[in-house]
């Protein structure tokens, strides 16, 4: 800063040229920069663009082949070049709501008890170590799943479930043998364990934004933590955690090495929660590897085209709910 | 009366409890997946983890020398190619387009690719690097790592930039300095704490990543310093050793997870002592 006002004292004593080239390179600079992050703002919209562009043109043999019906067809026959996506779709949306089921509840309780219930002392380092676990590479909970949890549900929980629910009706559908270790339950559980820092984190900072007035006036009309959490608490920050849960929601829909592990890769559509079965992300993960060129990639750059859409969908409406949050929270 | 009274003690009771077991249940599982780790990783770690490329199918020993240097390679790439855009980008977004229409578009686009699926990213640079090129490579798997490493970069940047004081700028542009020297002179230094905290979960991300990489690395078995070839990385090796029915491969599998968690989580708490530090100051 002060280099440069000396270097303009001098030029002007000296010459007046010197003074004009200076001070036309300081403007072309100043212009150049503000053209440079113009572009790379610029760019960022190009990027999704691209994604969009890349993803369409890679899926437009499948879909021109198989039309509509690759959404509402079951049958994925590699060999006879026969692709449809109901069991990738299906597999994802039930282990996504395994996961909310499971998630949801639970990471709310812990943001709970961190904003209400846990000792002063005790809050920031047990907020910084929920953070820090929504970092941890989405792989290891894959090998954790696959080598610890699987084995461990096969022996224990899954034959509970089975005997438990076996002369119930409906129910003895949705938990139908054998006890694979591997399937959707295990994969929804590990959905669970990985979005649960995400809700946490995510409700607790909307929870923080309570104005304490409000919840200091309810206790003192004499509610109970509980009747202040229900009637203050989560009323006024009901935009927000809803899009805290849909953000967790497409983390979960896309999420991939989690779920490839432990899913069990098998094109079936069946009732059995306990069943393999696959995921749009596990699919593409499994099988791009050794797909042959053609309608075989194609088809699975089609299946990454469908998870983009829905999760487009899904992570814009979080986007708006939050920012409706962060408006009031602003004004 | 009493008995609504002791009614809504006893649902708080009920309730205050459940929140307590939710807390329990949830650090206990997120408990039992570090111990696990730790316990499986730590029992393969030796020097030759870091002295010996990755063994041949039915070998013994051997180590994740490759996969190692792959990742810093790719990495390092990923992130230097993505960092001087993401703060461009951000730049703008808070200096120039503060009131512009196109940094609240940017802005939207931006949290999406933020949290859009890792793989569909890796689907996106199959298409457009490794088609048009006609094969897999390590540049391709650092262009992959770059479209993560954007994202991070451009959010940091921007909230960090929004968060020094105007009177600062006003203060340099009265003193005749032009807009692009008071950004790189002025903004970016009280800023720098805040940047770098974003560069560094920037690098966490890029790093753990696996799905991106899977076609567009790939791996290979060899220590290889190529960008136009195929490279090992730990996310990938992880990956392919895990589901193996060679005991030493799945070995290396638990200890380079335990490297990857290591290396991320020194990174956030690095990043998190700056951004202290920074408020501190």
């Amino acid at each position: 800063m002060t280099d440069m006002t000396v270097e303009a004292d001098v030029s002007s004593s000296e010459a007046a040229p010197d003074r004009a080239s200076a001070l036309r390179f300081l403007k072309m600079s100043d212009r150049a920069f503000h053209w440079m992050t113009f572009l790379a703002a610029v760019f960022v919209l190009a990027l999704l663009g691209a994604i969009i562009v890349s993803l369409i043109v890679g899926a437009s043999p499948a879909l021109s082949t198989f039309g509509f019906g690759f959404v509402v067809n079951e049958r994925w026959s590699p060999s006879r070049e026969i692709f449809g996506a109901l069991a990738p779709i299906y597999g994802t949306i039930v282990t996504s709501i395994i996961a909310m089921l499971i998630a949801v509840p639970v990471g709310l309780g812990i943001a709970i008890f961190l904003t209400e219930l846990c000792p002063m002392a005790l809050r920031r380092p047990f907020g910084v170590a929920i953070e820090l676990l929504a970092g941890v590479p989405s792989i290891i909970y894959g090998i954790w799943g696959f080598f610890v949890l699987a084995p461990l549900l096969k022996e224990t929980l899954q034959p509970a479930l089975i005997d438990i629910f076996e002369h119930v009706p409906l129910l003895n559908a949705l938990f139908a043998g054998p006890a694979y270790g591997i399937g959707m339950l295990t994969a929804g559980l590990i959905l669970a364990i990985m979005i649960l820092p995400f809700i946490t984190a995510v409700s607790r900072d909307v929870f923080q934004t309570v104005p304490p007035v409000l919840k200091e006036a309810a206790f003192g009309v004499g509610c109970t933590t509980w009747e202040v959490v229900g009637n203050i608490v989560i009323p006024f920050t009901r935009v927000g955690l809803v899009g805290g849960v849909m953000l967790a929601l497409g983390r979960a829909l896309g999420e991939t090495m989690a779920v490839t592990f432990v899913i069990g890769n098998s094109h079936n559509i069946s009732a059995s929660i306990l069943a393999p079965a696959t995921t749009i992300s596990a699919s593409i993960a499994n099988e791009f590897q050794e797909a042959s060129a053609g309608l075989y990639t194609s088809s699975l750059v089609a299946l990454g085209l469908l998870l983009f859409v829905i999760t487009f969908l899904v992570l814009s409406a979080a986007r708006l709910m939050l920012m409706r949050i962060e408006r009031k929270t602003g004004g | 009366m009493d008995a609504k009274y002791a009614r809504r003690r006893h649902t708080n009771t009920v309730a205050m409890t459940l929140c307590w077991g939710a807390a329990l249940f949830g650090i206990s599982w997120l408990a039992f997946i570090l111990v696990a780790l730790l316990w499986n990783g730590v029992a393969g770690l030796n020097i030759a983890v870091f002295t010996e490329v990755t063994p041949g199918p039915g070998s013994t020993g051997g180590g994740l020398l490759n996969a190692i240097v792959g990742s810093l390679i790719m990495t390092t790439i990923g992130v230097a190619i993505g960092t001087p855009i993401g703060m461009l980008a951000g730049t703008y977004m808070a200096e120039y387009g503060r009131y512009a229409k196109l940094t609240k578009v940017v802005r939207f686009i931006n949290d999406i690719l933020l949290s859009a699926p890792s793989i569909i990213i890796g689907l996106f640079i199959y298409e457009a690097v490794v088609v048009p090129l006609g094969h897999f490579s390590a540049l391709a798997g650092s262009l992959a790592l770059a479209v993560i490493v954007i994202p991070v970069v451009v959010r940091t940047t921007e909230d960090m930039l929004l968060l020094v004081p105007n009177t600062l700028r006003e203060a340099s542009i009265a003193l005749g300095m032009p807009r692009a020297y008071m950004i790189m002179r002025v903004a970016y230094s009280a800023a720098r704490a805040g940047i770098v905290t974003g560069v560094l979960l920037a690098i966490a991300r890029a790093s753990g990543e696996t799905a991106p990489l899977l076609f567009t690395a790939l791996s290979s078995p060899f220590l290889s310093l190529d960008l136009g070839k195929e490279m090992a990385n730990l996310p990938v090796i992880i990956n392919n050793f895990a589901g193996s029915p060679y005991e030493n491969w799945r070995q290396l599998a638990w200890t380079g997870a335990l490297l990857i968690t290591l290396a991320v989580l020194t990174l956030s708490v690095g990043a998190r002592v700056l951004t202290r530090q920074g408020a501190q100051k």
